[in-house]
């Protein structure tokens, strides 16, 4: 099914059983501990082997000898299988760093060997006997000093934009900010470890991992391996957080593949807690520039944004700047992206790739620029919104309510109260409040379905869509039980397989909406063949209460699907609708903090969001969702950032004792509204993404509080006290 | 991790003895540091010692004054001892400052004192580092220092000591009770039970080889207003970038440790002699001749602000 036009009222829309707020129908599977994540899959027939990662230990250079003897020799060592040995793998397509194979060393903790052994405490001890010697070269690793060199990027990454006449507009502006902000690199650091189990049978091979993509997985694991898509068997049903770093094929996989084959036995590889830092992707730093220019009432007539970030050879750019092109208005702009080439590990997309980086500096200009003005920031935003792309005027947004959050928000977050800067205290906290925008684009992917209705009336779903915790289970099998008029315990929703069919994947938080989509194509397909069956005419056959109807004639659904049952299957695929209409989510972030005064430590003393994000599906599992994002924007505005040592080229606090995401400690009351909209433009689940609009902004909102409070405005993430302490009234 | 024979002490005697048997040896009690290092082949111990089961784990009032904290006591149950909580508040609130509440309920008072660095080059066996290795070199020096030290540190490490716990003990002057492995005891106080690490980094104690930690004894109570007051970057699980533990009289008088900046608590009994003057007269003596680096520059600051904050807090 293609969708190109608007959606109109259909099945959907009665809202019987989407849009209620149901439980996740694989939360009991997860809490009795019977949901069966990648490393856990265990057959007691079967004689499982374990194999370790060696890291190289130097971020540039070459492997000029290795020598796995000793290892070998070790106790229960099975196997040993070093990169090269296998010599100069095909890369995968969405990789950019080489995952294993050959002698060049591109990156710190780069794989460049797999120990296999009976016992996973002797593959980890044999492990550190293998003898490296290297010829280490000289890396770049300090983004500062490699934006000096950085170039454009080809055009595939739209790196300008412009229109107007922004220079000119600039100069003329009577009111103007030009600042500059930092966002460090940051890492998924999701709980599951990147983890794998391969098994070969012949030259088939069936790998257990974790994943958000099945299909780009399956597809560059069988070209890193050199073989036929066609033999690999890839199942990820459940999966213990991904944040973007489980999008792309990553290293486990291949080692328990080349470990599997050498020692012939299956091999469950995890990737150990330090190489999540410095082995698999992160969110690159950027260093960014901001220019505002407007007039006195308010009215912005210039916007400048330009950022810089650093990737490997064939890395792509932090896309800091995409949002600047959209969320508000002005005739005269420019974005300009450029990339430095980097030595560090591979830089890749983390939860909002782009909108989250670039929103910690937007919003904090904003703050900046409306201080200046002596405008309320909200107001200031009001004035400045925009229902057209102000790049391409004549392409709307097909649903735009950013003023409806920002005003509910100040409304029930108590906004009027808010005091000049470093005005309100109590005892030794200082306190203020910050404002943000959220901003994030609804994104689509194709995707498909299989839907069958047995002969006991169940609806089972298959569709290789990953539930990276997000609820993916629960809102497909919502949507095939409001499609089919089932109650939900009748349908069953089978995820994460590559035997099913494609679907769109989880990221860019384009899963919810593509993914119910192509369920509801697929029973679309199943409505048809039921009434087929029937002999009914598919135009008037309503599917409610277990039954099928029309006319007259009234069939339950078990009956109808005969002894064989019936089968629906369809891909959902997309028209022009995004090119049309500027399709986006849009929310307002109200932060409250509290600084110490003599220390400076910030404590968020509370957090609402208020999001415009078309049909909510399960408003449980969309506050998931959002509060999710939240707790990691408060994380990301304050604690988190991968130091570099920009000597020796890696990220040194990779573990997660040294990587300070947020605590439960440091999250107070979150509160989040959605408002009521649906968005025909989006999808006909008229629904839009949720799953990265509540880390959009938060982190400026946080900036924003810190500020009211303490009145030093920082512009380097993260917000630490020791960037505060020095504008701290004297204590002593 | 490497291989490792392992076996159960049931008295301190019992455990000093093992250790003399069996060269290189390691104790272990709530496992919570020595595991992680041994998974990480920072310590490579070829046998354990598990002295749980010593019976050092009770709490006892000294009949002259003072309290015995068995070595086996866990950081739980110490910070919740009603004696503890009562007269020595300053212990009570830097246990709880620290680690996670799983982590207390396995920590032991002895294993505590113990806890190696948290300098993230330490624990990485690929970079260099006196410390794990001696002679190898400091990574850390020119490097990511935002955590560690400023003073008591030296050209060959500027790490700190990450415990909680001891800079209360030693603000409240604890001794450390322990047995050599020939049978022998001695009373080492907290002041001189952790060493600075000149050019031998890797040794942190006064403990010889396999002696065995079977108390600490805190003195009679002191009374005042005991604040522990741990700076970071988030609410919980993080280590101190900088604590306080002060004891603060009526009179103004008092005793000032501070924690996250030295390789050991740092405590200056000169500088409490300018309590009265203020903070900044105070930390002005505790940090002179300080040597930081330009990330950890701000912890000079950021004692003073935090030592002023409690000197307010105690004055009520
Ligand atoms: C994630 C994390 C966060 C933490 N945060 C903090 C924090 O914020 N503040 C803080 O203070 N601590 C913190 N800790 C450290 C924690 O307090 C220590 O790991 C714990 O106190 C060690 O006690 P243990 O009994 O587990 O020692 P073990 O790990 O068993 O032993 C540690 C050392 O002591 C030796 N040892 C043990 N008992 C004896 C004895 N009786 N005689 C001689 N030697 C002995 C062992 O041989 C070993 O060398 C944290 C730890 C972790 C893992
Ligand atoms: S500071 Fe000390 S612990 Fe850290 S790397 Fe240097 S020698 Fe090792």
């Amino acid at each position: 099914m293609q969708f190109d036009t608007p959606a109109t009222t259909n099945p959907i829309d009665r809202m019987k059983v989407v849009g209620k707020p149901i439980h996740r129908i694989d939360g009991q599977s997860k809490t009795t501990g019977r949901a069966k994540y990648a490393y856990e899959w265990h057959d007691a027939d079967i004689a499982y082997a374990y194999g370790y990662p060696v890291g190289s230990a130097i971020a540039k250079g070459r492997i000029t000898s290795m020598d796995t003897s000793a290892a070998k020799a070790a106790p229960g060592v099975l196997a040993v299988v070093t990169t090269l040995d296998v010599g100069d793998l095909k890369k995968g397509q969405f990789n950019t760093a080489s995952l294993f194979g050959g002698s060049q060393i591109q990156h710190y903790h780069q794989a460049i060997a797999v120990v296999v052994a009976e016992t996973f405490e002797q593959a980890r001890s044999a492990a550190s006997l293998i003898k490296v010697d290297y010829a280490e070269e000289q890396g770049v690793f300090d983004l500062e000093v490699a934006a000096e060199k950085a170039v454009k990027p080809d055009e595939s990454q739209q790196p300008d934009s412009a229109a107007g006449d922004f220079d000119a507009a600039f100069r003329a502006a009577p009111v103007t900010l030009d600042a500059r902000y930092a966002t460090p690199d940051q890492s998924h650091a999701m709980m599951e470890p990147h983890a794998s189990i391969a098994a070969w049978n012949g030259d088939e091979v069936t790998l257990w991992t974790s994943s958000q993509m099945i299909d780009w997985w399956r597809g560059d694991f069988a070209q890193t391996l050199g073989i036929d898509k066609e033999k690999v068997h890839l199942m990820s049903p459940f999966i213990g957080g991904g944040f973007g770093g489980k999008l792309f094929l990553r290293v486990d996989a291949v080692l328990a593949a080349f470990g599997a084959k050498a020692c012939g036995c299956p091999v469950k590889v995890a990737l150990p807690r330090p190489f999540i830092a410095n082995n698999t992707t992160h969110r690159p730093a950027t260093l960014q520039r901001i220019r505002i220019g407007a007039e006195r009432d308010g009215k912005i007539t210039a916007i400048g944004h330009e950022s810089w970030s650093g990737n490997l050879p064939d890395g792509s750019l932090e896309t800091a700047v995409m949002q600047t092109r959209l969320l508000y208005a002005g005739e005269n702009r420019m974005t300009a992206m450029r990339l430095a080439a980097l030595d560090l590990p591979e830089g890749n997309a983390m939860r909002a790739p782009g909108e989250a980086p670039g929103l910690m500096a937007l919003e904090i200009a904003i703050d900046e620029m409306a201080e200046k003005l002596g405008i309320d920031p909200i107001e200031f935003r009001i004035i400045n919104d925009t229902q057209v792309d102000p790049e391409n005027p004549e392409r709307p947004f097909s649903h735009r309510d950013l003023i409806g959050c920002l005003k509910l928000g100040a409304e029930r977050f108590g906004w009027d109260a808010r005091k000049a800067p470093a005005a309100r205290r109590e005892g030794n906290w200082m306190i203020g409040v910050g404002v943000a925008a959220a901003f994030r684009n609804n994104l689509v992917l194709p995707s498909g379905a299989r839907v069958r209705l047995g002969s006991d009336g169940i609806v089972t779903v298959e569709t290789d869509m990953t539930d990276i915790g997000t609820g993916s289970y629960t809102i497909i099998a919502q949507t095939a039980a409001e499609m089919m008029g089932v109650n939900i315990d009748k349908v069953a929703v089978q995820l994460g397989d590559s035997r099913f069919p494609v679907s769109a994947g989880s990221g860019g938080q384009f899963g919810a909406n593509s993914s119910t989509s192509g369920v509801y194509a697929a029973c679309i397909k199943l409505r048809e063949a039921v009434a087929r069956k029937l002999g009914f005419n598919s135009a008037d056959v309503v599917f409610e209460d277990g039954n099928v109807r029309s006319g007259n004639r009234t069939v339950p659904l078990a009956e109808a699907a005969g002894a064989d049952g019936l089968v629906g299957e369809d891909t959902m695929t997309w028209g022009d609708l995004t090119e049309t209409h500027q399709q986006s989510t849009f929310g307002g972030h109200f932060v409250e903090v509290g600084v110490d005064v003599a220390t400076g430590e910030t404590r968020i003393r509370r957090m609402l969001a208020v999001c415009a994000a078309g049909r909510i599906l399960n408003p449980i599992t969309a506050r998931s969702q959002m509060i999710g994002a939240m707790t990691m924007g408060a994380g990301g505005a304050l604690s988190e950032e991968l130091a570099v040592d920009t000597r020796r080229g890696f990220f040194v606090n990779h573990d997660l004792a040294g990587y300070e995401i947020a605590v439960h400690a440091d999250i107070p009351h979150q509160e989040v509204i959605f408002m009521d909209e649906t968005d025909p433009y989006s999808s006909p689940m008229k629904a839009k993404g949720v799953g990265e609009l509540g880390l959009c902004g938060v982190a400026a909102a946080i900036a924003n509080a810190i500020y009211n409070a303490t009145g030093v405005r920082v512009r380097d993430y993260p917000i630490t006290l020791d960037k505060l302490i020095g504008g701290l009234p004297d204590v002593a | 991790m490497k291989a490792f024979t392992y076996e159960r002490a049931s008295t301190a005697e019992a455990a000093a003895q093992a250790a003399a048997k069996n060269p290189g040896a390691k104790f272990i009690a709530g496992g919570t540091n020595l595991l992680d290092l041994m998974k990480l082949e920072i310590e490579t111990p070829q046998h354990l010692i598990d002295v749980n089961g010593t019976g050092l784990d009770k709490i006892e009032a000294i009949p002259e004054g003072g309290l015995r904290i068995g070595a086996m006591v866990r950081n739980t149950d110490l910070a919740a001892n009603e004696t503890v909580r009562r007269d020595y508040g300053l212990l009570s609130r830097a246990l709880v400052a620290g680690a996670s509440g799983q982590l207390r309920n396995k920590a032991t008072t002895a294993g505590n004192l113990l806890q190696r660095t948290r300098c993230p080059y330490f624990y990485d066996p690929n970079q260099p580092c006196n410390k794990r290795q001696a002679g190898s070199g400091c990574s850390a020096i020119g490097g990511v220092t935002r955590q560690l030290g400023v003073i008591g540190t030296s050209e060959a490490c500027i790490a700190t000591h990450p415990s909680d716990m001891a800079v209360a003990m030693r603000a409240l002057d604890a001794e450390v009770e322990t047995v050599k492995s020939d049978g022998s005891t001695r009373s080492i106080p907290m002041a001189d039970f952790h060493r600075l690490p000149g050019d031998t980094p890797h040794i942190e104690t006064v403990l010889e080889d396999g002696e065995f930690i079977t108390a600490v004894v805190l003195p009679k109570p002191v009374g005042g207003k005991q604040i522990y007051r741990k700076v970071r970057d988030r609410a919980s699980y993080a280590f101190a970038l900088v604590s306080v533990a002060a004891v603060i009289q009526p009179d103004g008088r008092g005793r000032v440790a501070v924690g996250g900046v030295a390789p050991k608590p740092w405590r200056m009994e000169a500088a409490e002699a300018e309590l009265a003057k203020g903070a900044r007269a105070t930390s002005g003596i505790l940090l002179e001749g300080a040597r930081p680096t330009d990330d950890n520059r701000f912890k000079i600051d950021l004692v003073e602000r935090t030592l002023g904050a409690v000197i307010a807090e105690a004055r009520g």
